[in-house]
C-alpha cells in the first residue's frame, strides 16, 4: 500500500497513491495508517485525491485509522472524488469526518 | 462475453456445466472467475468494459462497481471464506429498466438462509465506538432494486437490478 507523508506545521498529510481502498488492501492500509501515524501531530490529513474507489472495507479502514489516533487526535479527508465522496454520504460517514476539497484546503483551514 | 482467464486457473473445479444463461436469457456480460480479492478487482473492470456500449456516466459506473463489489466481496469473505476456492459468476443484462444481475457461486448459504436487513449501522459520537463494517449489505439494498437471494442445489443466486435512466438507451 503506497502511502506517503508530509509534515507540515502541526498538521501531518497522509498521501494515498493508489486509486483504490478496498477489500483486497484495506488491512494493509489500517496496517501502514498505524505505522505512519503512532508519532506526530495532532491533525492527520488523508489526502486521497488519487483514489477512484472505495469500498465500504476500504471505508471501514479509514474508519478504523481514526480510532487508531486516540480522542485527542483527529483524522480529516481531503480530494474526495464524487463517487468516493457518496459512499462517505450514503453511509453518513461525512458527519464523522471533516472533509476538504484538497489538502491544501485543509492546511490553510486550520490556520484560519 | 466469457473471460479468457477462466482456461488459465487451475487447481480449482469448475461449477458444473449448467450455463448461467439458464438464469438469464441473453446476458450482455458474462464471466466466471476464482473467488479472491484480487480476482474481485478484475471482475469489477471486466464488467465494466462489458458495458461501455451503454456510455454510463461516471456516477452509474460508480454505483455499478460499489454495489458489485459489495456482493463479491461478500461472496470471498463469507461465503467461501479466505482459505476455500471456489468459482463466482457473474450475469448483466441491459434492459428498459436497467441492468439486471445474477452473482452465483458454490459457497455457505447466508446466515439464516435469507438477506441480512441491511440497516445502516447505528453510531453515535464516541470516535472508538464507530462502526466499521456492517456496512455493505446496506449499500447494495440502498443503491439497488429488488434485490433477491435464494439457494437452489448447493448454489447461492442473487439477483438485483440497478437503475442507468440517466443513460440513452441503445438497444
Amino acid at each position: 500500500m503506497d502511502l506517503s507523508t508530509q509534515e507540515t506545521g502541526d498538521v501531518l498529510i497522509v498521501t494515498v497513491n493508489e486509486n483504490r481502498i478496498d477489500a483486497a488492501v484495506a488491512i494493509k492500509f489500517k496496517d501502514r495508517m498505524r505505522d505512519l501515524t503512532t508519532e506526530g501531530p495532532a491533525r492527520v490529513i488523508l489526502d486521497i485525491s488519487a483514489v477512484e474507489f472505495i469500498d465500504s472495507s476500504g471505508l471501514g479502514a479509514i474508519v478504523a485509522s481514526m480510532k487508531q489516533l486516540g480522542d485527542k487526535r483527529a483524522l480529516e479527508l481531503a480530494g474526495l472524488s464524487p463517487t468516493v465522496e457518496k459512499v462517505f454520504r450514503l453511509t453518513r460517514m461525512d458527519t464523522v469526518f471533516s472533509l476538504h476539497k484538497t489538502a491544501e484546503e485543509a492546511v490553510a483551514a486550520h490556520a484560519g | 462475453m466469457r473471460a479468457d482467464w477462466l482456461a488459465l486457473q487451475e487447481g480449482v473445479t469448475s461449477m458444473d456445466q449448467s450455463p448461467l444463461t439458464f438464469e438469464m436469457d441473453a446476458p450482455d456480460v458474462l464471466l466466471t472467475f476464482p473467488s479472491g480479492e484480487f480476482a474481485v478487482r478484475n471482475a469489477l473492470a471486466a464488467v465494466l468494459s462489458g458495458l461501455q456500449f451503454l456510455n454510463l456516466d461516471a456516477e452509474e459506473r460508480g454505483t455499478i462497481e460499489l454495489v458489485l463489489a459489495e456482493v463479491l466481496n461478500n461472496v470471498v469473505e463469507h461465503a467461501y471464506g479466505a482459505q476455500t476456492p471456489g468459482w463466482i459468476e457473474v450475469a448483466c443484462a441491459h434492459r428498459p429498466d436497467g441492468l439486471h444481475f445474477v452473482i452465483r457461486d458454490e459457497g455457505q448459504e447466508l446466515p439464516e438462509g435469507a438477506l441480512p436487513v441491511g440497516n445502516l449501522p447505528e453510531f453515535g459520537d464516541a470516535i472508538d465506538a464507530l462502526p466499521e463494517g456492517g456496512f455493505g449489505w446496506f449499500l447494495i439494498q440502498d443503491l439497488a432494486k429488488d434485490v433477491v437471494y435464494r439457494r437452489n442445489g448447493g448454489r447461492n443466486i442473487l439477483t438485483l437490478r440497478i437503475c442507468v435512466c440517466k443513460s440513452p438507451t441503445q438497444n
